[in-house]
């Protein structure tokens, strides 16, 4: 079909027949995504199920904690001094007092 | 010959003496005038930014194709191409034998090849992610093609033929490349007009949107905060693009071309082992075709075919296309805002319009003016890349009804 001239009431015809076709095409490929995208939610589920049942946590030597630290803040390859630093510099930054803010671990991050 | 003759000679080779004997009897002032037009549009792009990567290649083709003498583009060669029973009818060999340089480069724009590699490189810079974690956005998009065929009617209403009509009304899907694959198929007398309205108003979104945006929407739905998306795998990015092809390919055959390109890119991104040729369509082939294509665009702005009262209707019409899209994409945005019970900011739908990022950046604009601590980038880009799909599929809507 090759159309040149047509009037103004079939083109508002076919304007309107045009959007319902944008809106047909593009609601079912958003139900098409949302398909794909149920499954993928689901198998992630299902792996992390999965996992979670098949892993045991290995034996971690403790690390040893931090004076002063009650026991809860576990240090990894970072010497009590150099902690105690760091901890300062956190409070001082963040405008509380030290003891108010807990600390759970230092790791040294290795590049 | 002796030197005066010589002088005289090159005098009446001149373009200035072509200009000045035809500047009454044939197209001289029309000559003049789109040699000025091209110098404000270079302004424009340089000065302004508006679209410079485009317009400057435009403006520049606009100025060659009209310095008398150069030949280098024949519009009369292009007409004899598209006369049917004329010996050069589809005949590129004519085109090759006689043409000048922007003839040739405008041969990629015949045959569609410019806006596919185009869209191949969009596709290779676009993240669907945030339309896969948010698949309704897709129906935003398609709301923002509101003023494709409103554009299309009122085009029809104007006096233009159906082909014209549909090819002022994609200005309305703001996305350059369709418009340019539409128009060269269905209208290529209109090209240059067209591109330049497209991509002028591409450039004037944080104007034309704002006002519409503030005038659809209250002040208590701008400040709606979107809750974060989900996140999404490699794998369903990966996914999306062979669908998407698959699906609107089988739905609107006439879009393979321009969806196929657009997947494919972003195919090249995503799968992770072809980072090499991402690389190559997101910038060499990008720039490169870049070049070819506005260049040759601006060549089509020949003075006889460009200052018409056509192109003024082309440019009014075009700017009521980018305003109906925006407040349809709005509208969309409003009524799922108090489906989802103010769950989502109606300004994402203005994004619908695709020029990709442009109008998400000013949908976030708006967003932080009225609540500075609202970022809605990323929740923008759902409905402005569905605004890209959005108007492939009524581009081949228009090209499978007014085209050959």
């Amino acid at each position: 079909m090759f159309l040149t001239d047509i009037t103004t009431a079939q083109a508002g015809l076919y304007g309107l027949l045009g959007y319902s076709v944008v809106f047909f095409g593009l609601i079912l490929l958003m139900v098409v995504v949302m398909i794909i995208g149920k499954c993928f939610i689901a198998a992630d589920k299902k792996k992390k199920e999965k996992a979670e049942k098949t892993v045991i946590p290995a034996p971690v030597a403790e690390a040893p904690a931090a004076p002063g630290a009650a026991g809860d803040l576990k240090l990894h390859n970072v010497e009590p001094k150099i902690a105690a630093m760091l901890m300062a510099i956190v409070a001082d930054k963040l405008g509380k007092p030290l003891n108010e803010l807990r600390f759970l671990s230092i790791r040294e991050v290795e590049e | 010959m002796n030197v005066g003759e010589i002088l005289l000679k090159l005098w009446n080779d001149s373009g200035f003496a072509a200009m000045i004997t035809g500047f009454t009897a044939q197209d001289g002032w029309q000559n003049l005038v789109m040699i000025a037009i091209g110098c404000v549009l270079l302004y424009l792009a340089i000065v302004k930014k508006f679209e410079p990567l485009l317009l400057c290649g435009i403006a520049f083709g606009c100025i060659l194709t009209n310095l008398p003498g150069a030949g280098l583009y024949h519009q009369e060669l292009w007409n004899n191409f598209m006369t049917e029973g004329h010996e050069a009818y589809h005949s590129y060999g004519a085109i090759l034998k006689s043409g000048g340089l922007l003839d040739i480069f405008y041969i990629g724009v015949k045959t569609s090849l410019y806006p596919c590699l185009i869209f191949l490189g969009v596709g290779a810079m676009t993240d669907f992610g945030p339309l896969l974690s948010n698949p309704k956005s897709l129906l935003l998009g398609a709301a923002a093609q509101l003023g494709v065929f409103a554009a299309f009617i009122g085009a029809v209403a104007l006096g233009f033929t159906g082909g014209e009509a549909a090819s002022i009304g994609i200005i309305g899907g703001a996305d350059g490349p369709t418009a340019i694959f539409v128009t060269s198929q269905l209208a290529p007398h209109l090209l240059g007009a067209i591109a330049v309205a497209a991509y002028s108003y591409m450039a004037l979104i944080p104007m034309i949107q704002p006002p519409i945006m503030k005038l659809l929407t209250t002040k208590e739905q701008r400040t709606i905060k979107m809750v974060q998306s989900r996140e999404v795998s490699k794998a369903e990015k990966i996914i999306f693009p062979i669908v998407v092809t698959i699906f609107v390919a089988l739905l609107l055959p006439d879009t393979a071309a321009l969806i196929g390109c657009l997947m494919l890119g972003n195919l090249l991104k995503e799968t992770g082992v072809t980072d090499r040729l991402s690389d190559t369509v997101q910038n060499a082939l990008m720039n490169i075709v870049t070049i070819l294509l506005s260049t040759a665009v601006g060549a089509t702005m020949v003075g006889s075919n460009f200052l018409t009262g056509q192109t003024l209707k082309i440019i009014v019409l075009g700017v009521v296309a980018f305003m109906l899209s925006t407040a349809g994409g709005l509208v969309g945005g409003v009524m799922m805002c108090k489906l989802t019970r103010g769950k989502v900011n109606p300004l994402i739908g203005s994004a619908g319009v695709s020029a990709v990022p442009m109008a998400a950046r000013v949908a976030n604009m708006e967003g932080q003016k009225a609540n500075p601590s609202n970022f809605l980038l990323m929740h923008a880009m759902g409905p402005n890349v569905a605004g890209v799909i959005g108007s492939a599929i009524a581009a081949g809507f228009l090209l499978s009804v007014f085209g050959a």
